[in-house]
């Protein structure tokens, strides 16, 4: 008789990597089906695109590393990525944009760093930024949400758009896009008009933020709820970054509401609530300690609102969380809580 | 009643498995034909054996004696003859043989009721106590097996509160519910005489919230006993709110401090069975020989026994209709801190509280971790789960990385190795077993550092004694001299010069005398040169090789 030996402890919670990932999933399902009754087919398609070329790459990179395939690929975090990166490239950009987007977070800031939990960098963001700085006419060519075109382009124009650069009648992506929320606000602050000024008579303005954008605003909230509820997320991160956000914007709102936009424009405006809950709160690149994830989302907050306002860029939750992501580990290591019968110093 | 609660941070909650073995009354489990007896079932030095082979013993005999203050006694059991003293293997996570007593019983169970005294509380001092309490071979039975005579003795502290801890807070066993649902009054017994010794002004009976039962009848015997200084208190069902560190910040709201003892912040814990042992030593007279043991996971009969301490751990398997032939795992205590056994042939000792079986056949009740480890995602779940605040994350990265000051740095010894994160890691990271990783290997470059430090300091004295010699040496050539010399530097130097001179004169005459080819010589030769030799010796002072 041979009596197996595993040490203790010899039961374990029934989850997985793959359970948090397909949670982050379900979560975020409501605002792709916002995204989706807002602005079009285009979002499937690129989620589609990104989920190929990024299990694609993750499989090269296992292949190289010398890592077991089944467990990574499995993990669910390749398509979360997917998910996150392509909510930020604008639905009818050409195909090979969110391609390359892909590679860059799969290969460059997740495999080159080590892979699965050693990527001090959000991948999404990373490949986002690159994109960004790289394509910038792509990827703020924003088509505004159907109900304001008053047509909707069909799922076989939106392929041929993407894939082909066909656009249907005499369409071009010109005619296509529009300036974003922020960005309105942004250029047309520079020629001197008021806050007021700039949102009476644009029908892209909505309640708080942009018309449809402030709706999937709600959904992604709601998913990122449920997620805390799930205890996927901590309540820390997402907490702070919007409260700050919404401080800050609320100083400067009181002090001069002509020139700067209100705070609740700001929370339902760009990536502001997906960065909360869904970006920021990426465990592997933010903080770990529960002081440290207040102050890694303050800091977000912060920084998201000081580029938008002062920055080079309509939006700034991306630049924001890679810049926060570099100085997470020493906020980690100054806010190490108080270990149980220590003095608190 | 209680009221005032206070939380810990963290824990688990786990599924309970407890409605099984608490359906049943428990019973005297059967007399084994041998029982084996280990001299060390405590923390601290192992008893010494009192008895030969060969000896009959009788019931509740003192077999081996205690040596210090933190040591305790080993009673026979049931009657019988002693029939070896030897190493056997013990129940231990890492399969180790250990000195026992094994004794062949006669199956007649006899006691000298005789011998066996019993004492009224109030007629006994403190130090009588804990005197009788160590001679009775009463240790820590919630798992720890420190002796409680030494845990009884609050020296010049003051012991505000006695904790009672009888929230059981690890699935399956329900060994200390059944011994509470079925000697309550024993217990509190035991409460007032552990009171007694610690001079403890409050005690309070920790009671996990979710044992309804067991808190109605432990209610009711506090409130006959009309003691107003007992309390019952219920306590979350958070595992592990029974950790004796979680226990006193529940009911007290204190922290026990790092390093530091429960009684430097005037808490005393101890757990219900052993004021059951202690009210048995005192009022009965009886040492401790069983406890109430739980018997769960893959086997017929799952329930509590009364089990005599020595009684082979195969024998009560097969007693509740567990097949031995398809065994697969056998853990002692629960299982987030219980170890697996390497043998089921291995005794019930003292701390032994709960026997769980796995067989071949329905692996069911433990779901264990998977085999493959995925990367730490930083998640922090471990950090929001662990009982002690630490970060159990980055313990993890820093054992992995064996940087051993950094993971001392992010406090590796105040982990109870409780398996909270463990149990609620995504990435199935068996972390615990890093910790205690880290922590062998600190322990033994600690002690390879003070064996190293003690090897430099005797090479140290070795070279400050030669210093010292010579210097001595020199002092005594020096006072010599100058005894002897009248005569002028220029003239000892031109002596020295002359004596060495000589000395190498010497040398190379005698190295010319040396025979250069002795292989072929007759044994007479051999004789005379070794004479020569010798004489030369003799008068010159210089001894030469042969």
């Amino acid at each position: 008789m041979i009596l197996k030996t595993p040490t203790s402890p010899h039961i374990h919670a029934d989850i997985t990597v793959t359970t948090l990932m397909s949670r982050v999933i379900v979560a975020l399902t409501p605002a792709i089906v916002g995204y989706v009754y807002f602005f079009g087919w285009g979002l499937l398609v690129h989620i589609a695109i990104a989920i190929a070329v990024g299990l694609s790459c993750e499989a090269a990179m296992l292949k190289l590393r010398q890592r077991p395939l089944q467990p990574f690929l499995r993990d669910g975090s390749v398509l979360v990525t997917a998910i996150l990166l392509t909510f930020c490239i604008p639905p009818l950009c050409p195909w090979w944009i969110t391609a390359i987007g892909m590679f860059f977070a799969i290969v460059v800031a997740k495999h080159l760093y080590g892979g699965l939990g050693y990527n001090p960098f959000n991948p999404a963001m990373v490949g986002y930024v690159v994109l960004l700085i790289s394509f910038p006419k792509e990827m703020t060519s924003w088509t505004p949400p159907g109900i304001l075109q008053g047509l909707q382009v069909g799922f076989g124009d939106t392929l041929a758009i993407i894939f082909l650069g066909d656009f249907p009648y005499t369409l071009t992506l010109d005619a296509l896009s529009m300036a974003t929320p922020l960005d309105t606000v942004k250029t047309e602050l520079n020629l001197s008009k008021t806050v007021d000024e700039i949102k009476t008579g644009n029908a892209i303005f909505g309640d708080f933020g942009g018309i449809g954008w402030e709706w999937i605003g709600n959904w992604i909230f709601l998913g990122g709820v449920w997620l805390i509820y799930k205890k996927v997320i901590s309540w820390q991160v997402p907490l702070a970054m919007l409260g700050s956000l919404f401080a800050i914007a609320t100083i400067f709102y009181l002090k001069d509401a002509s020139n700067y936009a209100s705070p609740m424009f700001h929370i339902f405006s760009g990536a502001a609530m997906l960065g909360a809950f869904f970006i920021a709160t990426d465990p592997v690149s933010s903080c770990t300690t529960p002081m440290g994830r207040i102050i890694f989302g303050a800091g977000v907050g912060v920084l998201t609102y000081i580029i938008r306002v002062w920055g080079g860029y309509p939006d700034g939750v991306a630049f924001a969380v890679l810049l926060m992501n570099m100085a997470a580990p020493t906020i980690d290591y100054y806010t190490r809580p108080r270990v149980y019968g220590h003095s608190g110093s | 009643m209680i009221r005032k609660l206070f939380d810990f941070h963290g824990g688990v909650t786990l599924r309970q498995h407890k409605k099984e073995t608490t359906q049943q009354p428990v019973e005297q489990a059967a007399l084994p034909k041998r029982l084996i007896l280990p001299l060390h079932q405590h923390i601290g030095h192992p008893a010494e054996p009192v008895v030969s082979i060969g000896d009959e013993v009788f019931k509740g005999q003192q077999i081996a004696k205690p040596i210090s203050d933190i040591s305790a006694a080993v009673h026979a059991s049931s009657s019988g003859k002693v029939v070896d003293i030897c190493e056997h293997d013990i129940p231990h996570p890492s399969g180790l043989k250990a000195p026992c007593i094994i004794i062949e019983t006669d199956g007649f169970d006899r006691s000298r009721r005789a011998t066996a005294r019993t004492h009224d509380l109030n007629d006994l001092s403190a130090e009588q106590i804990r005197h009788i309490i160590q001679n009775s071979g009463i240790v820590g039975l919630g798992g720890a097996g420190f002796p409680s005579s030494k845990k009884l003795d609050p020296a010049d502290k003051k012991v505000e509160t006695l904790i009672i801890n009888g929230a059981e807070c690890e699935p399956y066993i329900t060994c200390d519910e059944m011994l509470m649902r079925e000697q309550a009054r024993e217990i509190i017994e035991g409460v007032l005489i552990m009171r007694k010794a610690l001079q403890a002004s409050r005690c309070v009976i920790a009671i996990e919230n979710k044992k309804f039962k067991t808190l109605d009848i432990m209610n009711k015997v506090v409130e006959r006993s009309g003691y107003d200084f007992i309390d019952v208190a219920a306590v979350p069902t958070v595992y592990p709110a029974g950790g004796e560190k979680q226990l006193i910040q529940v009911v007290t709201g204190l922290e026990v401090p790092s390093q530091g003892l429960p009684i430097d912040i005037g808490v005393v814990c101890q757990n219900v069975a052993t004021a059951y042992a202690a009210c048995r030593a005192i009022e009965h007279g009886e040492p401790l020989i069983s406890r109430y043991i739980t018997i769960a996971g893959s086997i017929v009969k799952p329930r509590n026994l009364e089990v005599r301490i020595g009684t082979p751990i195969n024998d009560l398997i097969e007693q509740c209709g567990g097949n031995r032939q398809t065994l697969s795992k056998v853990i002692v205590g629960g299982p987030m801190m219980g170890f697996a056994l390497h043998n089921d042939e291995v005794p019930v000792v003292k701390t032994t509280n709960c026997i769980l079986v796995n067989s071949v056949i329905a692996d069911v009740p433990l779901p264990s971790r998977l085999p493959q480890a995925m990367p730490c995602i930083r998640c922090g779940a471990c950090a929001d789960a662990c009982p002690m605040n630490l970060l159990p994350q980055q313990l993890y990265w820093y054992a992995k990385a064996k940087d051993f000051d950094k993971v001392q740095d992010y406090d590796l010894f105040d982990c109870i190795e409780c398996g909270c994160c463990d149990y609620v890691c995504p990435s199935h990271i068996p972390l615990v077993q890093y910790y205690r990783f880290a922590k062998t290997e600190i322990w033994n470059q600690e002690r390879e550092k003070r064996f190293s430090d003690h090897s430099r300091e005797r090479h140290e004295f070795h070279k400050f004694r030669l210093e010292r010699e010579k210097l001595e040496r020199e002092a005594r050539h020096r006072q010599k001299r100058a005894e002897i010399s009248g005569p002028s530097d220029e003239d000892h130097k031109k002596a020295a010069i002359q004596a060495a001179l000589e000395r190498a004169q010497k040398k190379r005459e005698q190295s010319a005398v040396m025979p250069k080819n002795t292989q072929n010589l007759t044994p007479e030769q051999q004789k005379l040169i070794a004479e020569v030799d010798a004489r030369r010796a003799k008068k010159t002072g210089f001894k030469d090789k042969p």
